[in-house]
């Protein structure tokens, strides 16, 4: 997967449940202060995007990951291995 | 000093018999049953039949709104704004004057959220913990519904949960009567919602033999009163009302349907689940609640009963109306609304308060569907046609009972 398909499948995730548009999740957006994310939810995001990439992200490492930039390269680091 | 009085602004429901509360009225007065076949569900389950909500609440509510919450909670949302908005208080909570320190909840479930618990039980053993919902806690706790209703409004007064089985949605109503009273609030919400169609809860409460097993036309099944009941119909949804001091409704010229006059609470301390064969834990709340309001056996006019359809509670209910009532109890009109909405446990009590207050608002009492030989131990005047109710001052009686011997009665009038 590209990038931007992995920020593309995300923003589908962050939409299902926080009901943020899709196209406003984009890679130098902030989960809690741009998108209005809360951290039960980033639980949620956080659940639902492990099980669609295959990777695992301990509740530790949630944290770091602020912004949707974070996420995709989080994600496109620990996917392959 | 004289008591702070407490009346009724605003009704809402969701229910088997509609989305709201025009059309859950137009369908107690139709003589309308909400008893269905409940599919695929229910295969394989010893009863197949349910009074299933007539709009499905998920289809209402905003999608990311509605996935945050049990689907009992989801009913309770639906009602409780709907009663909002009919009591014209919206408006003044927009602009600050409605103070939401002194604006409460008490809202209602009999068993909590039990969709979600089970959702995420078969998420657990399918996918493992790391797939249960994080959001599930504050989705399946008892409170779930009332603090739904306190964030979407601004209720910050006291926000209760009173469980007391199948008469929680009118303790709530009493609940929140009695904050009005004690001067802790000015308006609440007060109300009782349940979504407990589920293989699990139908399984068990077949079990435990509470349920009809008749499996002829659905429709026929809840017969309160009628010598051929064997069980109730378990229904889903969620009634809510407006509750606020006499004093807070004038000052804003509200529309008033009712007021509460009196409520009475006891317990049976019999059986688990048997309610006293002479009904004298239910006679005492009856009572209680007939001596609170301070009115005379003759000025009640009507009763909503608890009637379920099982064959003892229906019996029990005739002797308690006898026991404190005496011969005022041949006077008045019963209604008996499970006919037609099937038990909605914890929702029941605030479906059939809303549905008092209506009888009282257009003095007319519902019908009681299926009573085709009504049993000769039950000696009450039971509605089987809508039935007018006099003008003048009356006042009509809401009753619940639940299991653990929970008896709530409810005494309304008509405003004035």
């Amino acid at each position: 997967m590209s990038t931007e398909e992995i920020r593309a499948a995300l923003a589908e995730i962050v939409n299902e449940v926080a009901g943020i548009p899709a196209d406003s999740v984009q890679l130098d957006k902030s989960f809690s202060d741009d998108l209005d994310v809360d951290s039960l939810s980033m639980v949620e995001v956080v659940v639902e995007a492990e099980e669609k990439f295959g990777v695992t992200i301990p509740d530790d490492e949630v944290k770091n990951l602020k912004t949707v930039g974070d996420a995709v390269a989080y994600i496109e680091r620990n996917r392959a291995a | 000093m004289s008591r702070t009085r407490v009346v009724v602004t605003g009704l809402g429901t969701t229910s088997p018999l509609g989305g709201d509360v025009a059309s859950t009225w137009e369908g107690l007065l139709a003589g309308r049953s909400g008893v269905r076949p409940l599919g695929d569900m229910a295969d394989g389950l010893p009863v197949t039949i349910g009074a299933t909500a007539a709009v499905d609440p998920a289809e209402v509510l905003d999608r990311v709104v509605a996935r945050r919450l049990d689907r009992s909670s989801q009913f309770a949302l639906i009602a409780a704004l709907e009663a909002w908005a009919d009591s014209g208080l919206e408006a003044a909570r927009e602009s600050g004057a409605l103070d939401g320190d002194r604006f409460g909840v008490a809202f209602a479930s009999g068993i909590g959220g039990v969709h979600t618990l089970l959702s995420n039980h078969s998420v657990l053993l399918e996918k493992g913990p790391r797939r249960v919902s994080p959001i599930a806690v504050p989705m399946l706790m008892a409170n779930a519904p009332a603090a739904t209703i306190s964030l979407k409004l601004g209720a910050r007064g006291p926000v209760n949960t009173p469980v007391s089985a199948c008469a929680s949605g009118n303790e709530a109503v009493s609940l929140a009567a009695d904050q009005i009273r004690l001067g802790r609030v000015d308006v609440a919400i007060a109300g009782g919602t349940e979504a407990a169609i589920h293989p699990l809860p139908i399984a068990a409460f077949a079990n435990m033999m509470a349920l009809s097993k008749n499996d002829g036309d659905p429709t026929k099944v809840s017969r309160p009163f009628d010598t051929g009941r064997d069980g109730f119909v378990l229904g889903e949804g969620a009634g809510a009302l407006v509750l606020e001091s006499l004093e807070h409704a004038q000052a804003r010229g509200a529309r008033i349907y009712a007021e509460v006059l009196g409520t009475g609470i006891t317990a049976d301390a019999h059986d688990i689940a048997q309610p006293d064969p002479a009904g004298r834990g239910g006679a005492r709340a009856i009572r209680a609640a007939v001596k609170d309001a301070d009115v005379s056996p003759g000025d009640i006019a009507h009763v909503n009963a608890h009637a379920t359809s099982t064959p003892q509670g229906d019996v029990a209910e005739s002797l308690m109306l006898h026991a404190v009532l005496g011969s005022a109890a041949d006077d008045l009109v019963v209604s008996a609304t499970k006919s037609m909405t099937g038990h909605l446990l914890g929702g029941a009590g605030a479906l059939e308060a809303v549905a008092t207050v209506l009888a009282i608002h257009h003095r007319t009492a519902p019908p009681t569907i299926n009573l085709d030989e009504q049993d000769p131990r039950v000696e009450l005047d039971v509605a089987t046609k809508p039935r007018d109710l006099p003008l003048g001052d009356i006042a009509a009686i809401n009753n619940s009972f639940g299991f653990g011997g929970a008896n709530v009665a409810v005494v309304f009038g008509s405003p004035s």
